[in-house]
C-alpha cells in the first residue's frame, strides 16, 4: 500500500469517526434536553419551595432571589399535628407491609415452586389471575368487613392482607425465582435428612435474596405511596399517613401557601427518592423482568 | 403415582404445603373470593351499611343507563386510556429505541426517565400537577409568552382531562424499561443474518425489531391498559375529589369512591364495580384475540 492510499482510507476513516462522533454528541443534546424537559416540573417545585411565599408564583425563573426554609418549617405545622406524626404513621404501615409480604408471599410461592401436591397447578392458576381482579371490586365488601369489627380507622385493613399473602405479584416474583435455583441443593438438604421446614429456612430463604429485596423495595414505594385504601379507612387525623395527610392540606389551601404544599410534598417523596438513589439497580432489573411499575 | 412421588422428594408434602399455604388460603377465602361473592350479591342490592341490604334485582344496572354521572365517568375513562395508553407506549417505544444503539450514559438516561414512573401516582406529584397547570403556573406562564391566555387549564373543562393525560404519558419510563430489557433479548445473528441478506436500517427494523418485539409491546399493552381504567389518586387530588369541572376528570374509579365511601350507597356503588371488572375482563380478552394477529411468539 503507498503512503497516498493508505492517508485517504485514515482520513476516509478519520472522517467517519467525526461524523459518529456528531452524530452521537447530537443524540445527547436532545436527549439531555428531554430530560430537562422531563424533569422540569420537579426542578421548578424544588426552587419553588425554598421561595419565600409572596415569589412563589409570581417570580418567573427558577433560580429564587431570595432563598428561604420557612415553607418547610410552617408546612411541617400546617396542619393540627407536626408532620412527623403522619411520617411516624407512613413508617409504621410501610415497614408492616413489607414484613408481611416477606413473610407470606415467600412462604406461598416456596410451596407452588418446590412442594408436590395435588392442585399446585391451580392453585398457580388462581394466584395469576387474581393479580388481573381490580381491588375496586373488593373494596366495598372489604370495607363492610372490618367496620363490622370496629377495625375502620386503624391500620389492621391496611396490614392484614399483606401476612395473608394477597399481593399476588410477588407470589408470581418469588416462584420465577425460586425456579432457577438448581434443584440439587435440596435434595442435598433432603438427603440430610432435612424437612420441608428447614429446606426452606436455610437453604432456598438464603437463596432468594435478589427476590426479597426487589418485594421490599416495590412493597416500600407502593405503599408509601398509597393513597385509596389509606384514604377510605383513615378517618381521624391523627391516624394519617402522609398522602392522606398532603391531601388534607390541599383541601384546606386557602389558608396556606403554594410554598408550604411543594415544601411537604417535596418532603414527602424522599423517602421514595432516597430508596431509589441507593436500589436503582435492584428497581430497574425488578421492573424489566415483571413489568411492576 | 407413588414411583414420580419417590423421584420428586420425601413424602407428606402435601400436609407441609398446605402449612405453609396457610396465610394464602386464608387471604384468598378472606380477602378474595368471599369479597367478591359478597360483591356480586351487593351488586343487586340498595345497601347504605347502616340498614341491612335489600334485594333490588337489576335496579343499580338500570340506574346506570339513566344516571349522567356514570356516563361521564365512562366516556372519560375512555378517553384517558385510549389517548394516554398509545402516547405512553410510543414514547416508551420511541426512547428504547434511541437508548440500545449502544449510547453511552445509558444508566443516566435510564433512571431520569424512570424517575416520574416512581412517583407519578403519589399525591405529591398531583399536587405539582395542579400547580404546573393552575393559574399563574408554568405551562400558563409559558404559553402566556406566545400570546395565549388560557387561565388555568384545570378550571376548564375541556382542557382538564388533558392535563391527567399528560401525567399519564409522563410516567412513560417503567414500559421504557421493559422495552429496553427485551430489546436487550433480540440476537444479534439475526441483525447480521438480516445484514448479511441485504437488509438496510429500515428494513432490520420492521423486519427484525418490531417482530420480535411484539410480545413486549401486547404486555405492555395489557398492563398500562389495566393499570390506566383504574387510575384514581391523581383525578382525585387534581379535583379536590370531585371530578370536576362539569365531571370532566370524573375517572371511573373516583365515582365508585364517591357512590361507595361519601355517599354510602354501596349497593350501587358494587353494581360500578362489577361494570368495571367486566370492561376490564372484555378488553383483555378482546387484545388477546386480536393477539393472534400481530403478536409474533417463537419461529413458526
Amino acid at each position: 500500500m503507498t503512503t497516498a492510499t493508505l492517508d485517504s482510507t485514515r482520513t476516509r476513516s478519520r472522517a467517519a469517526a467525526r461524523r459518529r462522533i456528531r452524530r452521537d454528541l447530537l443524540k445527547h443534546l436532545g436527549l439531555c434536553a428531554f430530560v430537562l424537559l422531563m424533569l422540569y416540573p420537579l426542578v421548578w417545585m424544588i426552587a419553588s419551595s425554598l421561595k419565600p411565599d409572596h415569589l412563589v408564583l409570581t417570580e418567573p425563573g427558577l433560580i429564587p432571589s431570595e432563598i428561604t426554609f420557612d415553607n418547610f418549617v410552617e408546612g411541617w405545622h400546617a396542619l393540627n399535628r407536626p408532620f412527623s406524626v403522619f411520617f411516624l404513621n407512613s413508617l409504621v404501615v410501610t415497614v408492616g407491609s413489607i414484613i408481611g409480604n416477606l413473610f407470606s408471599c415467600s412462604l406461598t410461592a416456596f410451596a407452588l415452586a418446590r412442594l408436590e401436591f395435588r392442585m399446585r397447578r391451580v392453585y398457580l392458576a388462581i394466584t395469576l389471575v387474581s393479580v388481573m381482579l381490580p381491588m375496586h371490586v373488593l373494596v366495598i365488601p372489604q370495607y363492610i368487613f372490618f367496620s363490622q369489627f370496629d377495625l375502620v380507622n386503624t391500620y389492621y385493613p391496611l396490614l392484614v392482607p399483606k401476612f395473608l399473602a394477597t399481593d399476588a405479584f410477588f407470589i408470581y416474583l418469588m416462584v420465577q425465582f425460586i425456579r432457577t435455583i438448581p434443584r440439587d441443593l435440596d435434595r442435598a438438604a433432603w438427603i440430610d435428612g432435612s424437612g420441608p421446614f428447614r429446606t426452606f429456612w436455610y437453604v432456598i430463604l438464603p437463596l432468594m435474596r435478589p427476590a426479597l429485596v426487589t418485594t421490599t423495595i416495590f412493597t416500600f414505594i407502593w405503599t408509601w405511596n398509597d393513597f385509596f385504601v389509606p384514604l377510605i379507612y383513615l378517618t381521624s387525623p391523627k391516624m394519617f399517613t402522609v398522602p392522606v395527610a398532603l391531601n388534607s392540606m390541599v383541601d384546606s389551601e386557602s389558608q396556606g401557601g403554594v410554598g408550604m404544599l411543594f415544601a411537604m410534598s417535596l418532603v414527602s417523596l424522599l423517602p421514595v427518592l432516597i430508596f431509589f438513589a441507593v436500589a436503582q439497580k435492584q428497581l430497574i432489573r425488578g421492573i424489566a423482568t415483571t413489568g411492576l411499575k | 403415582m407413588p414411583i414420580t412421588r419417590a423421584r420428586r422428594g420425601p413424602r407428606g408434602q402435601g400436609g407441609a404445603a398446605h402449612v405453609f399455604l396457610i396465610p394464602w388460603w386464608l387471604g384468598l377465602v378472606l380477602v378474595t373470593a368471599v369479597p367478591l361473592l359478597a360483591s356480586l350479591y351487593l351488586a343487586f342490592t340498595d345497601y347504605n351499611i347502616l340498614s341491612t341490604p335489600e334485594f333490588n334485582g337489576l335496579e343499580n344496572f338500570r340506574r346506570m343507563f339513566e344516571d349522567g354521572y356514570f356516563w361521564a365517568a365512562v366516556r372519560v375513562t375512555l378517553v384517558y386510556v385510549l389517548v394516554s395508553i398509545p402516547l405512553q407506549l410510543g414514547f416508551a417505544l420511541l426512547l428504547a429505541l434511541i437508548l440500545d444503539r449502544g449510547l453511552r450514559g445509558l444508566a443516566f438516561y435510564r433512571s431520569a426517565f424512570y424517575l416520574p414512573s416512581l412517583l407519578g401516582t403519589s399525591v405529591a406529584v398531583a399536587i405539582l400537577w395542579r400547580q404546573v397547570f393552575g393559574d399563574d403556573g408554568l405551562i400558563d406562564r409559558a404559553l402566556s409568552v406566545f400570546g395565549l391566555e388560557l387561565g388555568s387549564w384545570l378550571q376548564n373543562p375541556s382542557l382538564s382531562l388533558s392535563t391527567l393525560i399528560v401525567l399519564n404519558v409522563w410516567t412513560f419510563g417503567s414500559p421504557m424499561v421493559i422495552f429496553l430489557a427485551g430489546l436487550r433479548q433480540i440476537p444479534e445473528e439475526l441483525y447480521e443474518a438480516a445484514r448479511v441478506d441485504g437488509a438496510g436500517v429500515v428494513r432490520q427494523f420492521t423486519g427484525v425489531t418490531i417482530p420480535l418485539l411484539t410480545p413486549i409491546i401486547f404486555f405492555n399493552l395489557i398492563l398500562q391498559t389495566i393499570g390506566a381504567f383504574q387510575s384514581f389518586t391523581q383525578a382525585h387530588v387534581v379535583s379536590g375529589g370531585t371530578g370536576g369541572p362539569a365531571n370532566s376528570t370524573l375517572f371511573y374509579t373516583l365515582y365508585i369512591y364517591q357512590q361507595g365511601f361519601t355517599n354510602f350507597d354501596m349497593g350501587y356503588a358494587s353494581a360500578l364495580a362489577w361494570v368495571l371488572m367486566a370492561a376490564i375482563g372484555v378488553v383483555t380478552a378482546v387484545h388477546f384475540v386480536l393477539s393472534k394477529y400481530w403478536v409474533f411468539y417463537g419461529d413458526d
